[in-house]
């Protein structure tokens, strides 16, 4: 910080403006040291822990890299409008009757001869999971919230056993319940719904009271002050304040959801995922970019219309991410 | 009641006083319980989208309780194998040692033995012509006849006849399954059997105690090892838990959160600045990066996954790879929308004194904005934790991985709570580092 420093052609401090500089320069660098140190150790860790991950990879990272192109360079489809029909479950012209080029096969017909691309089926899939496990989780995480808010319940035994299930069902690995689930059930959406259920619960619960417990409290006093029952004052006094931040947090959670959904359908629920992980362990070039497509416009889709709706309901407040 | 004691005119009046609340619109009247049948109606839709009547139908309600109860339990299995000479004893995969002597299995004379199950009102007592079921405290006689087992006529519940064997049922405790050469019994206990040392271990069925004191004080089991080395060797190389692998992997999924993260906040922090039209003047520089972020952000995760394990092959390397782009695009992206939302006061005041571009950004801008970034980044951290296993499933290593091939096999429940609980730890451990830091570093009302 050059600008304090009084050089030649300043004016001298007095005595007591040269001891608050002194304390300054003191105070300044103590705290550039913790920094450096803090920085140091960092770099440290980061140095060591980079090191522990290519020492436990399959493929270490320098001798890979000059080949890691050569998967893309190799990696294409016969032409570009491959994509195109592989997107659209239209029949491919280099048809040899392998699984390469079966795009008319997994149609989905609605109604004569209209039908729905496999992809888009599958998509719906994974929109469906999503949707339907955020719907349930924020359902489940409104109920559970008002008693893990200290504002509410006090601070007894009620919070204590609603805050610990909320960080059991958080915390708790999806592919587990998701593994569990196929076990039992066999491979489909189901297990998918409910693993990324009991994440969402666990993880909209903790927002949810923490909006909870930041809420005005005097439209409960009032409440409370003409004979309102504990329910009336959450019904009346707490869910109109809160409600625009849930639902922007439930917003925000379907976004992360639909990208869940993919991931642990990859792992046995179902889905895109799991037809994306297929292709490209095949080689299916046109079909896994038909793929990539396909879900990089349906979440730059979901992502505005969420963005737009949330700007709707809370205004700009809801742009600030945050926890 | 209040209402009662209101004239007509009292409350026309209180009517006429607050039409709002009285007289609400059709949409203020009607949305809220539109919501919910909207919602019902989908739920119900899904129901049928997604086959639940014919899934549940199929499901295999039986493997469940057998897994759950796996998790915290496990089962000895003896065979009791009728021989010309006599009734032979046999363990298959042995969880108690090569030569087991339970005390809940007791020798009754020359060629007959007693299961107990729990109690001594429920035992099985195998004998060369005939075995006795004793189920709370009733005797059923099971005998043979053409080569197959015969239910017995006082048979209850707990018993059940399939393919010429008869399975008497002892709840948790487990069954017996009686067969004409054969009865095949399934003991099932409390814990995790042999959770640090493996039956080839020197120190299998020792106490606590007698460990302790053959590491302080016992005579040395190996010339070339300590007892307490070879007591941690043991540990971590028991072969039913693995947990030198465990930790291992563990550590892959921690090292991937950490350094995919790390990086992608140093890669994110310096980009936004070029991305956001207060700070850069420059559309066509804005716009590029911006798109970057957008295209980083939505190619999702489990896409980079993939890709980078074909280019690097399975570990902790595509798994950083992949949090590093989607973290750059996402933190990118809330980092630009800080900067845009700055206060501009800051920045004029340090300009006006002269500064050079970079120290109005480092002293203007980025003092506003790095409580916010840090907050997020450390937000970040944590989720990654968790979503570093799901990654790791799809084949980027780590502890994910792992936890698929033990529930793959449907077998190692028990090792597969075990690495739930190590990540419940991880996850509540690294949950509160990131609050400590979070509080130290930006004070407690951050986010």
């Amino acid at each position: 910080m050059s600008m304090i420093d009084a050089g030649p052609g300043r004016t001298e401090l007095s005595e007591a403006g040269r001891t608050i500089h002194r304390h300054y320069q003191q105070l300044l660098r103590t705290r550039r040291l913790y920094s450096l140190l803090a920085l140091g150790g960092v770099a440290t860790l980061l140095f060591f822990a980079l090191w522990f991950a290519n020492d436990n990879n399959a493929g270490k990272f320098f001798d890979r890299l000059p080949y890691f192109f050569d998967f893309f360079i190799h990696f294409q489809p016969d032409d570009p409008f491959e994509i195109v029909r592989a997107l659209f479950d239209l029949p491919s012209p280099y048809a040899d009757g392998s699984l390469k080029y079966d795009y008319e096969e997994g149609r989905v017909y609605l109604f004569g001869s209209v039908y729905l691309p496999e992809y888009f089926y599958q998509m719906l899939v994974t929109i469906n999971i999503a949707l339907c496990a955020t719907l349930a989780g924020a359902a489940m995480a409104f109920v559970l919230c008002f008693f893990a808010a200290t504002n509410l319940v006090g601070a007894g035994a009620v919070r204590f056993l609603v805050r610990r299930l909320l960080e059991l069902m958080r915390a708790f690995p999806e592919i587990v319940i998701a593994g569990l689930l196929v076990a039992i059930l066999s491979i489909g959406p189901i297990a998918a719904v409910v693993a990324i259920f009991i994440h969402t619960t666990g993880a909209l619960g903790k927002l949810f009271f923490e909006v909870v417990e930041n809420a005005d409290m005097k439209p409960d006093e009032g409440l409370r002050s003409v004979g309102a029952t504990w329910l009336e004052c959450v019904r009346y006094g707490m869910v109109p304040q809160v409600l625009p931040n849930f639902v922007s947090y439930a917003l925000l959670r379907t976004e992360i959801n639909v990208r869940a959904s993919t991931i642990i359908g990859a792992v046995g629920g179902g889905g895109i995922g799991e037809v994306f992980r297929l292709s490209l362990s095949r080689d299916h070039a046109a079909k896994t970019y038909a793929i990539i497509v396909l879900l990089f416009a349906t979440i730059l889709l979901i992502d505005w219309f969420s963005g737009w709706l949330r700007q709707r309901l809370v205004g700009n407040a809801a742009f600030q991410f945050g926890a | 009641m209040i209402q009662s004691s209101l004239r007509p005119a009292e409350r026309n009046a209180l009517m006429a006083r607050h039409p709002g609340v009285f007289h609400k619109s059709l949409f203020e009247r009607v949305w809220a319980p539109a919501a919910v049948a909207v919602t019902a109606a989908y739920f119900v839709f899904c129901f049928f989208f997604f086959g639940v009547p014919q899934v549940l139908g199929d499901a295999q309600w039986e493997r469940a309780g057998t897994y759950m109860a796996d998790w915290v339990s496990w089962e000895a299995t003896p065979r009791f194998r009728f021989g010309d000479e006599g009734i032979d004893v046999e363990w298959t995969r042995s969880l108690l040692g090569d030569d087991p002597d339970p005390d809940w299995i007791t020798q009754m004379g020359e060629n007959a033995y007693a299961i107990t199950f729990g109690s001594d009102t429920n035992r099985v007592e195998v004998a060369q012509d005939q075995v006795i079921a004793v189920v709370d405290g009733v005797e059923h006689v099971v005998r043979f006849a053409d080569g197959a087992a015969v239910l017995p006529e006082t048979a209850t519940d707990a018993f059940a006849l399939k393919n010429g064997r008869v399975t008497v049922y002892y709840g948790f405790a487990g069954l017996a399954e009686i067969r004409a050469t054969q009865v095949y019994i399934r003991r099932r206990f409390f814990g995790w059997p042999n959770f640090f040392f493996d039956t080839n271990s020197p120190f299998f069925g020792m106490s606590a105690g007698e460990v302790w004191t053959t590491v302080t004080a016992g005579p040395q089991i190996e010339p070339d090892r300590s007892n307490l080395q070879l007591a941690v060797d043991e540990f971590l190389t028991n072969s039913e838990w693995q947990h030198l692998d465990v930790y291992n992997k563990l550590l892959q999924t921690i090292v991937m959160a950490f350094v995919g993260t790390l990086f992608a906040a140093v890669v994110a922090f310096p980009l936004s600045f070029l991305a956001a039209r207060n700070v850069t003047r420059n559309r066509l520089t804005n716009w590029f990066t911006k798109r970057s972020f957008d295209l980083l952000r939505s190619v999702d995760m489990l896409i980079w996954a993939l890709f980078f394990v074909r280019g690097f092959g399975p570990g902790p390397i595509p798994g950083i790879a992949a949090i590093f782009f989607t973290d750059t695009g996402t933190l990118g992206k809330t980092s630009t929308e800080a900067i845009e939302n700055i206060d501009d006061k800051q920045r004029e005041g340090v300009r006006s004194v002269g500064a050079s571009p970079a120290a109005i950004q480092r002293y203007g801008v980025v003092p506003q904005v790095a409580p916010v970034f840090l907050s997020q980044v450390l937000y970040f951290w944590e989720s990654n934790t968790r979503s570093a296993t799901v990654i790791g499933a799809v084949g980027a290593g780590g502890i994910g991985l792992k936890l698929i091939e033990a529930m793959r096999t449907n077998q190692d429940w028990e090792n597969v709570a075990y690495m739930v609980v190590l990540i419940l730890i991880v996850v509540f451990v690294f949950d509160n580092l990131s609050n400590a830091i979070r509080s130290r570093l930006i004070g407690s009302s951050g986010h």
